[in-house]
């Protein structure tokens, strides 16, 4: 068996919390990282955050992905944080995608949201992100 | 939330249906790490206790949306559940678009069902292992129910719904060739046929399709399969089918369980033995640096394959018997 393969799978959840549904760029995210050799779990539209947890901790995932676009990220992204501390879930790694404003971004830096892409970012530049900041685990 | 960098603890967690526990076993078992081994040692004595549901049919004839409804329904009923669904791997990128959560989206909250996604991947000891052991770890964490749903194309998919105690095969009007395509795998696999999307034109005529082809294939076992007919969409049939799932529980009480049960841990058995015996060999012959140079006289076709097989399991068993 090659190294390659033996390296353990990343695994992710794309998912839109919120009312907004328009998903396309959470589906191109999701292709871009499947394509990158992760399985990637996607949830659906008009997720609550109770849902974007429950369902990281049961798929067990390394990293979760945020994508929204109806400006109610200040209010759903603090909670599903709050939600992933309470579960335990401390070493998932969170990222976001979609219509943030800056000043928006730095707040959620500071609340734990590693990264946030807007409009435009390349698929690779966020494959590479994944690669680099999926955080190593034991058991 | 207990510390997870115990197995026995880890275990315990199982056994109490703690949902993290739960998923970090299930993602040990499938990435074969060195600890799956003991953890599973450790659940077995509390597995068998779960009635196995395997779900197969092509793709889109409506297996999740099924599957979301028949859950609700169950739990109605004050079953809990545990759900296995598995989806293709890429063979090009190694990686997987796992979207059986979709149709599922209204279970995720209630605290009596665990979903968990798998790729199929290219499993050390098959995908049947890896899948036969997440259902395991779902029996022994008090699930009353276990559903493992795939997509039945080839071999091993086959085989992974071969781990169930009834088996649905799901399909859809309007398919077209579908019939023709499951003739030899699925059509004979099946213990409930069902003709999903009902509220599609030419339900009936799927539906006396199937029958018409059951009336051919010979009886085995004393079990005649059934054919019931749902639209997930509408529920209708829903209650129907659990009945007809019942029935075939009733069925299997009247003994067929357990000669069902023996085939599979017999099946099992030879199953390990073999990537054990494999594994050992090959990993003697790797540590040597003896493998390449094996390798090499086939390519250069000084020996076959199936010689150089023989002569190993040879000098393997001489010297066992040395010992």
């Amino acid at each position: 068996m090659s190294k390659k393969q033996k390296e353990r799978k990343i695994r992710v959840v794309i998912a839109k919390p919120g009312l907004d549904s328009h998903d396309r760029g959470a589906k191109i995210v999701a292709r871009a990282l499947r394509d990158a050799g992760m399985e990637v779990i996607y949830t659906g539209l008009r997720q609550t955050p109770e849902q974007i947890v429950e369902t990281a901790l049961q798929e067990d995932v390394d990293v979760i992905g945020l994508s929204i676009l109806s400006g109610a990220h200040s209010t759903l992204f603090p909670r599903i944080m709050e939600l992933l501390k309470k579960k335990g879930l401390n070493d998932v790694l969170v990222f976001a995608g979609g219509i943030i404003p800056q000043e928006d971004i730095r707040v959620l830096k500071k609340i734990g949201i590693k990264q946030v892409f807007g409009p435009g970012t390349p698929t690779t530049t966020l494959v590479e992100f994944v690669k680099k900041n999926t955080p190593k685990r034991g058991i | 939330m207990p510390s997870l960098t115990d197995i026995q603890q880890l275990v315990n967690g199982v056994q109490k249906g703690d949902k993290r526990s739960i998923a970090r076993t299930i993602s040990i078992i499938e990435n074969n790490e060195p600890e799956a081994q003991k953890i599973i040692s450790l659940l077995y004595p509390k597995t068998g206790k779960a009635h196995i549901l395997g779900i197969t049919g092509p793709p889109g004839a409506g297996k999740s949306t099924l599957i979301e409804k028949l859950v609700k329904e169950m739990r109605n009923r004050g079953k809990t559940v545990g759900v296995v669904a598995v989806d293709p791997t890429s063979p090009f990128s190694g990686g997987a678009f796992l979207g059986d959560r979709v149709r599922m989206q209204d279970l995720s909250l209630d605290p009596g069902v665990y979903i968990r996604s798998m790729a199929t991947r290219s499993h050390p000891g098959g995908l049947s292992k890896a899948t036969k052991d997440a259902a395991r770890v779902l029996d022994a964490s008090g699930k009353d129910v276990v559903i493992v749903e795939t997509v039945g194309a080839g071999q091993s998919e086959v085989e992974v719904v071969k781990v169930a105690h009834t088996i649905l095969v799901v399909l859809a009007p309007g398919l077209g060739d579908d019939i023709q395509a499951i003739k030899a795998g699925q059509m004979e696999i099946g213990d409930i046929f069902v003709v999903n999307k009902a509220d599609r034109e030419n339900a009936n005529k799927a539906m006396s399709d199937i029958e018409a082809m059951l009336e051919m294939a010979s009886e085995k076992s004393g079990w005649k399969p059934l054919v019931v007919k749902t639209s997930a969409l509408t529920g209708e049939g829903i209650a129907e089918l659990l009945e007809r799932i019942d029935e075939h529980i009733k069925y299997l009480k009247t003994g067929a369980i357990e000669e069902r049960r023996k085939e599979r841990i017999e099946n099992e058995l030879v199953e390990a033995l073999t990537q054990k015996i494999t594994e050992s060999i090959v990993n003697e012959l790797k540590q040597k640096g003896e493998w390449n140079k094996l390798s090499q006289k086939i390519l250069s076709r000084e020996t076959d394959p199936y010689s150089a097989a023989d002569k190993l399991l040879e000098k393997q068993l001489k010297t066992t018997r040395k010992r």
